[in-house]
């Protein structure tokens, strides 16, 4: 008796494993994804590995202002002196810290504020009015007004940015679970006994999972850009910080003499925005099973 | 074998009037409406579209949207308690635990997301605490009880790569996993191709007879009805028009709707160039027809039908329908021949 249940335990997890390698292996051979993925992680490594230079990057050297990029420093460096190639490895740090946690933040309250106005309808003009509200200003113009008043840190900028891209998510998967819940399966799914809060879990959001992720990967792009753009009025974290925003701002009225300040951390954004549009794009082709992608 | 009348029905719906908001006012989708279901019984449900009759069986289980619903009369009675006054909770426990429902389309019933193990294992977590294991090992057999091939196999699959009649039999596993006292079935063939149809009635029969489940059929086709009922019951524009045991229904239909139904069935015996229609449609929900909602389409109306709603009359042993006149008139043949 033991040993059957066991076995069956056993088999049931040897399937769920089996399931997830399958995934596992769709992931690796979708090609998009994987350069997206190679793009992310590179600079993740790159982001992690910046102490291992040894350089401050914060260490000014008046004598080698404005120098060209070559052998002793590979970016540059800055109207300070400052080694540009230290200072955007320590900008990835904090500009993916900041694009991850806004991805996150605004895909989780995003998703729990759609769901919850699909699915109770008395609560839907309530929270999508205010949704309206926050959507009425620009998103960046919102971030400005938030960070303003929470002060130039990382933190603020990271609510400032989640509560601006919170209502397009919202948006998003609401749709969705909105077209989701008029479906039969819902019905049945009520028949055989479902709570409102299981169809919401367990139906509506799986559903929307797709658009979600898409969502978040953009709104993880956005953040990168929506933080360079903060940090270029003032409002981003407060120098000497090193972010890609940061130091774009600072070259900026030397553009003319010294192209490679912007230029780098400029590329950097691009490319960390390119991963990670990539990287979603792969995981809805993959995660979603109606979308049959094969090579 | 007993006789179900000395049983006591396991479902009895009572005088079940419901009432739908739309923008015109409040309309009246089911009219005390009265149905009882015994053990083990199979009793079909017959109409047209927008009779009422889905909406009957959604009432059971109380699927309807309460903003917009009423239902100013009746009771439904199961087990001894009336399932309009029930707590949400207790209802809950009960929908997919005793009394289970399969829809007409199983393209859109079975959640593309899920798989095939997560959608049966769902009821069987919900109602009886299982784990996933034994759930999925519980969904296995429920795959072989509805004789899907390569169980499994395809227990851990996707809808999506089932066909229309295998999503069916999904359906019906899913219906079935927790052993419900009664099964709703509305249109459960209608989606399903000829072949297809037969073979999934034939299932249902026999999972009928082995689980000694009571059955509500709906359909609004005559054929299925004649195979798989045991009692019948007419609707028309959300009345009872007739109830019959099947045989009879068949043999003499009483209301001038069933017959106008069953004339409109093509015969293998007969060469016709055109086959008998019912002139005009079902009227409007919310249109207001003084006397027999029928009467505007009946071929056999008389001045009476138009004036005074008719009332349901006894016709014969286990019948009854709505319409004086042929009441009256069968009465006075039956007695002619005793």
């Amino acid at each position: 008796m033991a040993d059957a249940t066991a076995t069956i335990l056993a088999s049931g997890e040897a399937i769920a494993a089996r399931r997830r390698f399958r995934v596992l292996r769709k992931l690796l051979n979708h090609r998009s994804f994987m350069v997206g993925f190679i793009i992310v992680l590179v600079m993740v490594i790159a982001a992690m590995s910046a102490p291992l230079n040894g350089v401050d990057p914060n260490r000014m050297a008046i004598r080698f202002r404005f120098r060209p990029p070559q052998e002793a420093n590979w970016f540059g460096t800055d109207q300070f002196g400052r080694d540009l190639f230290t200072r955007t490895l320590y900008g990835a740090q904090l500009s993916l810290w900041i694009g991850l946690s806004v991805a996150v933040l605004s895909g989780v309250f995003g998703a729990a504020i759609g769901v919850l106005s699909a699915q109770f309808r008395r609560l839907d003009s309530l929270l999508m009015r205010v949704m309206d509200a926050l959507m009425a200003a620009p998103a960046i113009l919102l971030a400005i007004g938030l960070g303003a008043a929470l002060g130039p840190q990382t933190h603020s900028v990271i609510i400032a940015l989640a509560v601006a891209y919170i209502p397009r998510t919202a948006r998003i998967v609401r749709a969705s679970a909105l077209v989701t819940r008029e479906l039969e399966f819902i019905e049945a799914a009520r028949v055989s006994g479902a709570s409102p809060m299981r169809i919401m879990f367990k139906h509506l959001l799986p559903n929307a999972a797709g658009p979600l992720l898409v969502q978040s990967t953009f709104v993880f792009a956005y953040a990168i850009l929506a933080e360079a753009a903060l940090s270029f009025l003032g409002i981003g974290p407060p120098p000497p910080a090193p972010s890609w925003g940061n130091i774009i701002a600072e070259g900026r009225q030397f553009a003319m003499q010294a192209w490679w300040i912007m230029l780098f951390p400029g590329f950097a954004i691009s490319l960390a925005a390119l991963g990670m549009n990539l990287l979603g794009d792969g995981l809805r082709d993959v995660l979603d099973p109606r979308l049959k992608v094969e090579s | 074998m007993a006789s179900p009348e000395l049983k006591a029905p396991m479902l009895e719906v009572d005088d079940l009037t419901v009432r739908f908001r739309t923008d015109d006012g409040w309309m009246t989708a089911v009219d005390r409406v009265s149905l009882s279901v015994g053990d083990g019984e199979a009793l079909g449900i017959v109409g047209e579209s927008g009779s009422g009759k889905s909406v009957t069986a959604l009432s059971i289980l109380r699927l309807h949207a309460a903003p917009t619903t009423r239902m100013p009369t009746g009771r439904i009675l199961y087990g001894g308690r009336d399932l309009l006054t029930l707590p949400t909770r207790q209802m809950r426990a009960i929908r997919g635990g005793e009394i289970a429902m399969i829809f007409q389309d199983p393209m859109s019933s079975l959640n593309p997301v899920l798989t095939i193990a997560d959608q049966i294992g769902e009821s069987l977590r919900l109602h009886q605490g299982v784990n996933q294991a034994t759930a999925r090992k519980r969904a296995i057999e429920l795959l072989e009880l509805v004789r899907i091939p390569d169980a499994a196999r395809r227990v851990d699959e996707y809808p999506h790569r089932l066909s229309g009649g295998m999503r069916q039999r999904v359906m019906i596993a899913i219906a079935i996993a927790c052993r419900p006292k009664l099964l709703i079935a509305d249109e459960p063939t209608t989606a399903l191709d000829v072949t297809i149809q037969a073979q999934i009635l034939d299932l249902l029969r026999d999972l009928q007879t082995e689980l000694g489940m009571s059955v509500i059929l709906i359909t609004h086709d005559m054929g299925v009805i004649a195979e798989f009922a045991r009692r019948v019951m007419v609707m028309y524009a959300g009345r009872v028009v007739e109830t019959s045991p099947v045989g009879e229904l068949f043999r003499r239909p009483v209301h001038p709707y069933t017959e106008g139904l069953l004339e409109a069935i093509p015969k293998l015996d007969v060469d016709v160039r055109r086959l008998p229609a019912i002139p005009g449609s079902i009227p409007d929900p919310t249109a207001v027809i003084p006397g027999c909602r029928y009467s505007p389409r009946c071929p056999q109306v008389q001045d009476t039908c138009r004036r005074e709603a008719p009332p349901l009359l006894p016709a014969g042993p286990e019948r009854e329908a709505r319409c004086p006149p042929r009441v009256a008139a069968m009465m006075a043949a039956a007695e002619g021949v005793s």
